[in-house]
């Protein structure tokens, strides 16, 4: 994918949030999580879309989710913990969790666990820019950029202007997945 | 691991880096404790057993709500209900709690030392809760976590501690930390409470109360350590109070505009602070309270996070 392609898939998915939003009549109550790291940036990104389309700005927060990671005792050093940096209140809320790559699940599966204790929320959605498949867990996305198919073994970069990236990009590398 | 520290025993073999480590993780634990569930599965598995030998209600209670939120299972020990009354040695009470598979043993005792004894002698991961007038690295670094907090930096600020410096550990500990994090640090006491050679540490040492404070960015008062002194090494506390006590009055005219009062607790209400100035705007006595809670979580999530740093396992850092 490239910038083209990046900016034309978070223009489809906040199109597709925001109809399933009102639909669902959940326009107003629509509330943010972008995980860390990746998922920060295409959560500001997808959130200026979504002001845009709904006519508000919904509220955003980020989540880091090293300390609900089910790995801990196995990487060598304790995971770096990042910020979590959520000031809305959660209970009732639409929540629409954002990441860049879909892969395992397992980070999905401890945002949720975080996210819950902030609160009860009403649904929770997940958006992704690439569900490169290679599930570990019972999870899908919600709303997807697209799907990268990928070897065992390749590891997919979303690379983006505002992490230091010259130019936005999606790429396949050889590497240890990610 | 702490940077290279196995164990969180004297903040003087800490580097600014290792330091820093602790610091800035504790600021992530902080935002969990504002959190509707104060509980994050991070240790779940995982034992921390506190050892204390001395009294202590804020430390031990601040490690045991620090494991509990990372979700380890906390263990207390005290002494007075122990076999140490029947006599065992430290050694050996530290070995039996270990064979019961702790991954932290969090220790406090009235010897300077002991937890480094400890440490030689069993696998497991040792935090020290202060012993004797040697360390008390946690307190050490919680009054750098509250200064950054409420200064911004410890880089270029100037913090006067007041009191017993020749009994405290706090005073060491405090000073090792923030001298290393950029801060001048300035010694003032009776001159029977301020050791021999204070000035090759790297404080500058005064005798009166106003020339250490004026100017200061902040405070540390200390609490006379009375169980730890034999002679009296002052006349008597209503002569300390008036000469090196902070009452309202002192506060008011010689602290600078945003200088703030820290104090490691328990207070000697009206001996070191007056209670004005202990419950005024300048105090941020209970902030260090519940920071303590984050920097301990932060040092037990460092220590007992991961997997043990042999073999391969290492290599790949997360």
């Amino acid at each position: 994918m490239n910038a083209q392609d990046i900016r034309a898939a978070v223009r489809r998915l906040a199109r597709d949030v925001a109809e399933r939003a009102k639909a669902a009549g959940a326009g107003r109550d629509l509330a943010i999580v972008g995980i860390r790291r990746g998922g920060v940036f295409l959560a500001q990104r997808l959130r200026a879309e979504l002001a845009r389309e709904l006519g508000a700005e919904p509220p955003l927060g980020t989540m880091d989710i090293a300390l609900y990671r089910d790995d801990v005792d196995q990487k060598g050093a304790a995971p770096v913990v990042g910020p979590t940096d959520i000031r809305f209140p959660v209970q009732g809320k639409t929540i629409l969790l954002v990441d860049d790559v879909l892969y395992t699940g397992r980070t999905v599966r401890a945002a949720l666990d975080e996210l819950v204790d902030f609160g009860r929320p009403r649904r929770v959605w997940l958006a992704v820019l690439v569900d490169r498949g290679g599930r570990e867990l019972p999870i899908a996305a919600d709303f997807s950029g697209g799907r990268i198919e990928v070897k065992e073994g390749e590891d997919v970069q979303v690379r983006l202007v505002e992490g230091g990236a010259a130019e936005d990009a999606v790429v396949v590398k050889p590497g240890r997945g990610t | 691991m702490i940077g290279r520290h196995k164990h969180c025993i004297a903040l003087a073999d800490y580097s600014r880096e290792e330091l820093l480590e602790v610091l800035d993780l504790a600021v992530s634990m902080k935002e969990v404790l504002q959190r509707p569930i104060k509980k994050v599965p991070s240790l779940r598995g995982k034992t921390v057993v506190n050892l204390f030998f001395e009294a202590s209600t804020r430390t031990r209670s601040s490690f045991e709500i620090a494991a509990k939120i990372l979700s380890a299972d906390a263990l207390n020990w005290t002494s007075s209900s122990s076999s140490v009354t029947k006599g065992e040695t430290l050694v050996d009470t530290a070995r039996n709690l270990e064979a019961m598979r702790p991954d932290v043993l969090v220790i406090r005792h009235a010897a300077g030392g002991a937890p480094k004894l400890v440490a030689d002698h069993v696998a497991c991961s040792v935090v020290s809760a202060g012993d004797g007038a040697h360390e008390h690295p946690s307190q050490g670094l919680l009054d750098c976590f509250t200064l950054r907090e409420k200064l911004g930096t410890l880089e270029g600020k100037t913090i006067a501690i007041v009191g017993d410096i020749s009994h405290s550990r706090v005073a060491r500990s405090d000073l090792f930390a923030m001298t290393k994090l950029g801060a001048k640090v300035r010694f003032c006491g009776p001159p029977t409470m301020i050791p021999a050679g204070a000035e090759t540490l790297g404080a500058t040492v005064h005798y009166g109360l106003r020339e250490a404070v004026e100017g200061a960015d902040a405070v540390v008062m200390l609490r006379i350590q009375h169980e730890r002194i034999g002679d009296p090494l002052i006349p008597n506390t209503r002569e300390y109070s008036k000469l090196w006590g902070l009452n309202q009055k002192k506060a008011a005219e010689w602290l600078k505009p945003g200088c703030v009062i820290l104090h490691p607790g328990p207070i000697n209400r009206g001996v070191e602070l007056a209670p004005e100035v202990a419950d005024g705007p300048r105090s941020v006595i209970l902030d260090q309270v519940q920071n303590g809670v984050a920097v301990r979580m932060a040092i037990l999530y460092l220590l007992a996070g991961g997997s043990p740093p042999d073999g391969a396992a290492a290599a790949a850092k997360a």
